[in-house]
């Protein structure tokens, strides 16, 4: 994985803060249903953060493919480029 | 391997809420006395949640508007609007709601759901943008899922996260239709509409007011939200239910765009289902004459909304909005909604157990819903058992 996406995961994992009740270590692995347990609607919340702070739009037709933080570094990387 | 194996965890989330007792999501009434009581075996029960927003269903020109349609046109239609199904009740129930809303269209279909799926998917389609309010209902969702749009969700209720959004995307030359709602169903907050309107029209947007929850209960005329806001010529397109305060089963959509009426060939949800029995559509038109008669009933639901309101945060809790006719309280997590469902249910009144992942942040309520025809008694009463739940550990 590259350093830019080193990058991106980890302010994403900052940003999970509120959502890591666990406190468990964040990596591009991490599951959001299975290791944060964290619901759909959870995740489409936190994908609202995620969207004001970088100025992207990130549609949530997207999110269906997306089960890791890895995966949505990857999407929201993307968007950045677009 | 099983196709129910994926379920396995709503299966055990399933078994754990219906542990204390009844199933919430699983009631059956034996009878229906009136608007606002029902029976469960020979127990009556004060009905809190069932959004007979005007305790229409009972009235005398309502149900004889239902045997008469019955006797002059049978049962059912057997056959879908662009078929055989469509009876001269639908054309003019059709005529009198685009007369009511002093718009050129309406197009009414067999429910609510199948209103925003025909309306949404019909409108928009791969290429073009729908922008939706963080808590607007499944049928949205899902509606925006079928149509193969761009969905981009907007913090819910919030003008500024919808403006920053649409913002993003004003140099695509695609399409963009807003989706907002008036009254919310869950939290029974209320739209501000008119901030809504000014930032469409700043994006050249199309704006579509769900008013399922509304209708009826808002406005000077009963309209909704949007009349309620002084904004109703300015929304593209409303959307709304008959299963709530128009007393039927059936949904509808008005609007002024000169072409509105292509959905009846274009929009899926219309065209490839059974339509509203005729006794269904002749109830709605005689609840939409008594709406526009009787304005006193707004007044009595809105005075019923207080005073549950008002009698719900005197006994401590903490609730979801402002006094609507939706009021919803915080139990802080699902076990302990449920076990107070059950007290409720067992103390002689419904009301909604509303739950993870169906409600906005998370939360854990018991939503009830207000008729005009609620009695003050029934108010205190209501007040009165959630008394007994507020003790609950």
């Amino acid at each position: 994985m590259s350093e830019v996406d080193q990058k991106l995961i980890s302010e994403i994992s900052e940003m999970l803060s509120g959502l890591n009740k666990a406190g468990i270590e964040i990596t591009a692995d991490t599951d959001f249903n299975a290791d944060l347990n964290v619901d759909s609607v959870a995740v489409m919340d936190f994908v609202l953060m995620v969207e004001d702070k970088y100025d992207i739009s990130i549609p949530i037709n997207l999110l269906s493919e997306v089960s890791t933080v890895g995966q949505f570094a990857q999407v929201v990387a993307k968007a950045r480029v677009d | 391997m099983d196709l129910f194996d994926k379920f396995q965890p709503l299966k055990e989330a399933y078994a754990a809420l219906t542990a204390g007792g009844g199933d919430p999501f699983g009631v059956a009434f034996d009878n229906i006395l009136s608007p606002t009581i029902g029976l469960i075996g020979d127990r009556e029960i004060v009905l809190a949640g069932t959004n007979n927003y005007l305790g229409l269903t009972f009235d005398e020109a309502v149900i004889s508007a239902a045997k008469n349609a019955l006797e002059k046109f049978g049962t059912g239609t057997t056959g879908s609007r662009i078929a055989n199904g469509t009876f001269g009740p639908h054309r003019l129930l059709e005529q009198e709601m685009a007369a009511h809303y002093g718009m050129s269209s309406a197009l009414v279909f067999t429910t609510g759901y199948q209103a925003n799926l025909s309306v949404v998917a019909g409108l928009a389609q791969k290429g073009d943008q729908v922008f939706i309010d963080a808590d607007c209902h499944a049928s949205i969702y899902d509606a925006c899922q079928l149509s193969g749009a761009e969905i981009i969700r907007f913090a819910h209720n919030d003008p500024s996260s919808l403006d920053r959004r649409l913002s993003r995307s004003d140099s695509n030359h695609s399409n963009k239709l807003v989706i907002v709602e008036g009254l919310y169903s869950m939290f029974g907050d209320i739209a501000p509409i008119d901030e809504f309107v000014e930032v469409k029209n700043r994006h050249k947007a199309y704006l579509m007011v769900d008013e399922a929850h509304s209708f009826g209960g808002f406005g000077k005329q009963g309209l909704g939200v949007a009349e309620d806001c002084g904004v109703l010529k300015e929304a593209d397109f409303l959307v709304g239910t008959f299963s709530k305060s128009l007393a039927g089963i059936g949904g509808f959509a008005v609007s002024d765009h000169p072409d509105f009426d292509l959905l009846r060939v274009a929009a899926r949800a219309y065209m490839f289902t059974a339509s509203s029995s005729a006794a269904s559509i002749e109830v709605t038109r005689a609840a939409l004459k008594i709406i526009s008669d009787r304005p006193s009933l707004r007044k009595n639901l809105w005075e019923n909304a207080h005073r549950l309101h008002a009698g719900l945060k005197s006994v401590g809790f903490e609730l979801m909005a402002d006094p609507s006719p939706i009021v919803a309280a915080d139990l802080g997590d699902p076990m302990r909604a449920a076990k107070a469902w059950n007290v409720l249910l067992q103390s002689g009144v419904y009301v909604n157990l509303a739950i993870p992942p169906g409600t906005p942040n998370s939360k854990s309520l018991l939503r009830c819903s207000v008729s005009a025809a609620h009695t003050s008694e029934q108010i205190d009463f209501i007040v009165d058992c959630f008394a007994k739940v507020a003790q609950l550990d």
